[in-house]
C-alpha cells in the first residue's frame, strides 16, 4: 500500500521503538503533525521553543541510551534548534532531528521561512540527509538512526521538504542497513590489548582515566570488574560521572579543572595512565605539555580522531570500551595473581594521605548564609535511595554537583560539558523524565541558566513532568564571577544578575510548585517537601553570593598546581559580603 | 611538511562541502583541491594538497575517514608517487615578444592552444616546480591571466628487484 511521506516517517519511529518524540509546528510539517495527531503510538511532546525540544531529546537519550527524537519546522525552527544539535555533537549525544523545508521545488528561492538547513547543521551533526524524493525517505531514516546510535554516537538530521511529506510511495522498511563508507570498529588490536595488559600487570602507579565513553558503550560492570581485579583508581571525567560508583573506595571522583585534589594528583604523578572513551579535553589535560609526565598513556576510544589529538598514545586501541574491556579483563584475569594489591601498596599509601591533606571542604554555619555545596549536599543524602537521575545546567553550580552529588550508576546525569550550554539542564530533565515518568528527576540549576529555557515549565506543567528544579540562587553568573574575581581583578563586567524573578511566584504563575528555603535549617525540610509533590517544582535557594568552586586549575595552568581556597585578598574582600535572601536593596558588596 | 592526500568520496550532493568544511572548521590549511568523477560514477576522487605536522598531517587523515561519504583516503606522501598540475596562462604578447613567448613554451613543453594578435593561451603540465619555472619566464612579457587546476597524483607501483621481470608485469 502506498502511504504519504508523513505517514511513512510514523511507521519507520514505530518501527525504530520510538515512544516520544518532542516538537513544535509550522507550516511545512503540518502534514507530519496532522498525521501525529492521528495515532497513538507515539507521544508528541509539544515544546515552547526548539531549542527545548532538542535538549528534551538529548535529556531522553542519555538517560535511555536510545537516541532522541525531535522533530521541528523550517527556517527559525531549525536556527533555533541549533544550539542542542551542537550541544549533543560536543557530547556525543544520539539524537534523530527532523526538520521541515520548503517544497524542493522552491529550494534556493529564498522562500518563506527557508534557512539552508544542510548548511547550518552540517558543522554540528554527524551526518545530515536533505531527502528530495519520497520514496528514499524510509532508507533516509533507518539509515539517520544507524548512524546516530553506533560507531561514537551524534546527532543526524533529516531535513524533509513540505512536498516529501504529501508525496505517496509504497512503504517498505528495510530490515538491516549497510554504508560502504561508515564501518566504525568495534573490535580491539589484539595485540595492542595483549601490549596494554602487559603494561598494566607492571605498573606500580597506574589511573584508570575514564569518560562518556565508558557510559554510551554500557560498559559499568566491565570497568567494575578491571577495576577490582587491577586495584587501580578510577578518575572520571565530568561526561563519565556515573561509569563508576561515586562512593565506591577506589573512585577519585572527577579530575580536571574542578576535579578533586587527589584524582589530579593521581593524575599528574602516575606512571601508567589508560584512558578509557575520554578525549583528553583540555578541562582534564591543562598544560598539555606538562600534563602526565611521568605516565605512559594507554588510549581505548572508538574514534580514531579523539587519539592521539591532544596528547601522545603509546598503546592506541581503537574500538569499543565494552569489547576492549572484556579482552582485556580475561588476559589480565590469567596473568594477575593475587601480587597487585601488594604491588600498588605504595601508591595507595600516598592517595590515601592525598585525600586526607585536601579533601572537598566548604563552611555552612548554622545561621550564616546557606552554602551551595551544602545544598547539594543535603539534596544527595535526602534522595540517594531513591536512584534520581542529576540533571544540572552550566556553571558553578554544575561544578558543585559534580563534586557533592555521588553518582552509583551510569545514565543518571545529565549535564552538558563540551559545548557548555547554559539553559541545558531543565529541557534535557524534563527529556528523561518523560522516558521514565516514575522516576525521581532532579535538576540543579542556577539562577541564570534556568532563565534560558523558562518558558519549558508550561510543557512540564501540559504534559505531567514533576521534575525538581533546585535553584543555587547567587543572583551572579557565579563562574564568569568567580572569573573575574581570580583574573580580572574583580571587575564584574556583566555578571552581576542584581536581581532574579521571584521563582517561587514564577512557578506558581505556570501551575507549578514554587518552594524556597531562606536559611540552612529551612533546607531539608524544604527538599523534602519538593521531592514528595507529584508536579514539577521550583525550589529557591539564595545562596551565598561569593562563594568559588575549588580546587581550580586556572585554564592553561599545570594538574599538580591547583588553586585550593580563596586566595587572601578575596577573602578580605569577601568579610560580610553574605546575605540569606535577596533584597530589592542588595547592591554588590566588594566595591 | 606538504602532503598529498588521495580520497575517494561517494559522489553525492554536498560530499565536496562537508570535505571542504572540515578542513575550514579545523582551521587546517587547503593549498588546492581537484575533485573529478571516477571510472565508477557513484565515487569522486579527490586529490588534496595541504600542509602540516605529522600530528596535524594524523589528524586530517582521520577526519577525513570520520566522514560518512568518505571512501577511502591516502596520504601519498606514505610512498612514492608522481604528481601533475595544467596551467593556463594568457601572456601579453607585443610583436617583438611572440617568438619569446614560443620558444618559452617550447623549452617546457607546452602548447599554445590560443592565439590573438595580441596575446597567446599556453597551457602546460607538469610539477610545481617545472609551473613555477615557466610562470617565471613569461612574467617579464606581463602574463594576462593564469589559472591552475591544482594538483592530481597517484601512487607509484612499486617494483621490487625480487618481482618477475617486467615485461612479464606489462603483459598482466
Ligand atoms: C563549566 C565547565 C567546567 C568543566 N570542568 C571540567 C572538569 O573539571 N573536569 C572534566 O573532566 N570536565 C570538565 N568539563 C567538561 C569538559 O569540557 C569535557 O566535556 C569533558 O572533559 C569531556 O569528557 P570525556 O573526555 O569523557 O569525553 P566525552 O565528550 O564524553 O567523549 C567520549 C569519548 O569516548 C569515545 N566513545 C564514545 N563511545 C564509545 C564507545 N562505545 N567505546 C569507546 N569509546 C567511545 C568518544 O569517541 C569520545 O572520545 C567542564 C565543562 C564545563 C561546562
Ligand atoms: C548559552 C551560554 N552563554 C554563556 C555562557 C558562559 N557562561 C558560563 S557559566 C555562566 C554563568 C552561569 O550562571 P548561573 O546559571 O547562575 O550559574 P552559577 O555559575 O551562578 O552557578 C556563563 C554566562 C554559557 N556557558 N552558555
Ligand atoms: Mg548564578
Amino acid at each position: 500500500m502506498k502511504l504519504t511521506g508523513a505517514e511513512i516517517l510514523i511507521e519507520c519511529l514505530k518501527r525504530e521503538g520510538v515512544k516520544t518524540i518532542f516538537a513544535l509546528p509550522g507550516g511545512v510539517v503540518l502534514k507530519i503533525f496532522d498525521m501525529l495527531h492521528q495515532q497513538k503510538d507515539i507521544e508528541v511532546v509539544l515544546t515552547r521553543h526548539e531549542q527545548g525540544a532538542g535538549h528534551m531529546a538529548e535529556g531522553y537519550a542519555k538517560a535511555t541510551g536510545k537516541a532522541g527524537v525531535c522533530l521541528v519546522t523550517s527556517g527559525p525552527g531549525m536556527t533555533n534548534v541549533i544550539t542542542a544539535l551542537a550541544d549533543a555533537y560536543m557530547d556525543s549525544v544520539p539524537l534523530v532531528c527532523f526538520s521541515g523545508q520548503v517544497p524542493t521545488s522552491l529550494i534556493g528561492n529564498d522562500a518563506f521561512q527557508e534557512a539552508d538547513n544542510m548548511g547550518l547543521s552540517r558543522p554540528c551533526t554527524k551526518y545530515n540527509f536533505l531527502v528530495k524524493d519520497v520514496k528514499d525517505l524510509a532508507v533516509t531514516i533507518k539509515e539517520a538512526f544507524y548512524i546516530a546510535t553506533t560507531g561514537r554516537p551524534g546527532p543526524v538530521l533529516v531535513d524533509i521538504p513540505k512536498d516529501v511529506s504529501m508525496d505517496k510511495a509504497e512503504f517498505v522498511y528495510p530490515s538491516s542497513i549497510a554504508i560502504r563508507s561508515y564501518n566504525p570498529v568495534y573490535e580491539g588490536n589484539k595485540w595492542q590489548i595483549k601490549q596494554a595488559a602487559e603494561a598494566m600487570t607492571k605498573a606500580r602507579k597506574p589511573v584508570l582515566y575514564v569518560g562518556g565513553g565508558v557510559i554510551f558503550s554500557g560498559a559499568s560492570q566491565e570497568l567494575m570488574e578491571l577495576a577490582e581485579l587491577t586495584h587501580m583508581p578510577v578518575d572520571m571525567t565530568l561526561m563519565g560521572l556515573g561509569a563508576f560508583p561515586g562512593e565506591h573506595p577506589q573512585s577519585m571522583g572527577m579530575l580536571g579543572m574542578h576535579g578533586t585534589y587527589w584524582a589530579n594528583m593521581v593524575m599528574h604523578y602516575s606512571d601508567l595512565v589508560v584512558a578509557i572513551g575520554a578525549r583528553f579535553d583540555d578541562r582534564v589535560t591543562g598544560k598539555v605539555s606538562e600534563f602526565c609526565p611521568h605516565a605512559k598513556v594507554i588510549h581505548i576510544d572508538i574514534d580514531p580522531t579523539s587519539i592521539r589529538k591532544n596528547v601522545n598514545v603509546d598503546i592506541p586501541i581503537v574500538g569499543d570500551c565494552k569489547m576492549v574491556l572484556r579482552e582485556l579483563i580475561q588476559i589480565l584475569r590469567a596473568t594477575v595473581n593475587g601480587d597487585q594489591r601488594e604491588l600498588r601498596k605504595p601508591w595507595w599509601d600516598q592517595i590515601r594521605e592525598w585525600q586526607q591533606a585536601n579533601p572537598l571542604a566548604y563552611q555552612q554555619e548554622a545561621d550564616g548564609p546557606i552554602k551551595p555545596q551544602h545544598v547539594i549536599q543535603r539534596l544527595y543524602e535526602l534522595t540517594k535511595d531513591r536512584d534520581p537521575i542529576v540533571s544540572t545546567d552550566v556553571g558553578q553550580h554544575q561544578m558543585w554537583a559534580a563534586q557533592y552529588f555521588k553518582l552509583a550508576k551510569p545514565n543518571r546525569w545529565l549535564t552538558s560539558g563540551g559545548l557548555g550550554t547554559m539553559g541545558f539542564g531543565f529541557p534535557a530533565a524534563m527529556g528523561a523524565q518523560a522516558a521514565f515518568p516514575g522516576r525521581l528527576v532532579l535538576c540543579i540549576a542556577g539562577d541564570g541558566s534556568i532563565q534560558m529555557n523558562m518558558q519549558e515549565m508550561a510543557t512540564a506543567v501540559v504534559h505531567k513532568l514533576p521534575v525538581k528544579i533546585i535553584i543555587l540562587n547567587n543572583r551572579f553568573h557565579g563562574m564568569v564571577r568567580q572569573w573575574q574575581d581570580l583574573f580580572y581583578e574583580g571587575r564584574y563586567a556583566s555578571s552581576d544578575l542584581e536581581t532574579t524573578p521571584d521563582f517561587v511566584k514564577l512557578a506558581e504563575a505556570y501551575g507549578a510548585v514554587g518552594l524556597r528555603a531562606s536559611k540552612p535549617s529551612e533546607i531539608d525540610a524544604v527538599l523534602k517537601e519538593a521531592i514528595a509533590v507529584n508536579k514539577p517544582v521550583i525550589v529557591d535557594v539564595p545562596t551565598y553570593r561569593y562563594e568559588n568552586v575549588y580546587p581550580m586549575i586556572p585554564a592553561g595552568g599545570c594538574n599538580h598546581e591547583m588553586i585550593l581556597e580563596d586566595p587572601p585578598a578575596l577573602r578580605n574582600k569577601q568579610s560580610g559580603a553574605g546575605q540569606v535572601a535577596p533584597k530589592d536593596s542588595d547592591t554588590i558588596l566588594t566595591a | 611538511m606538504e602532503h598529498i592526500i588521495s580520497v575517494t568520496v561517494e559522489n553525492k550532493f554536498g560530499s565536496l562541502s562537508r570535505i571542504a568544511g572540515l578542513f575550514s572548521g579545523r582551521g587546517f590549511n587547503i593549498e588546492s583541491l581537484s575533485v573529478a568523477p571516477t571510472l565508477d560514477p557513484s565515487m569522486s576522487q579527490m586529490t588534496i594538497v595541504t600542509s602540516g605536522d605529522e600530528r596535524i598531517i594524523e589528524q586530517i587523515v582521520k577526519q577525513l575517514n570520520k566522514l560518512i561519504d568518505v571512501i577511502k583516503v591516502v596520504d601519498l606522501n606514505e610512498s612514492d608517487f608522481v604528481s601533475r598540475e595544467t596551467a593556463l596562462i594568457k601572456v601579453h604578447t607585443r610583436p617583438e615578444d611572440r617568438a619569446e613567448a614560443l620558444r618559452i613554451a617550447d623549452i617546457f613543453r607546452a602548447n599554445v592552444i590560443d592565439s590573438t594578435p595580441a596575446t597567446y593561451t599556453i597551457e602546460v603540465t607538469g610539477d610545481p616546480r617545472k609551473i613555477g619555472a615557466i610562470i617565471n619566464l613569461l612574467q617579464p612579457l606581463g602574463i594576462k591571466e593564469l589559472t591552475r587546476t591544482g594538483r592530481v597524483a597517484v601512487a607509484r607501483e612499486l617494483i621490487r628487484s625480487t618481482d618477475v621481470p617486467a615485461k612479464k608485469i606489462a603483459r598482466e
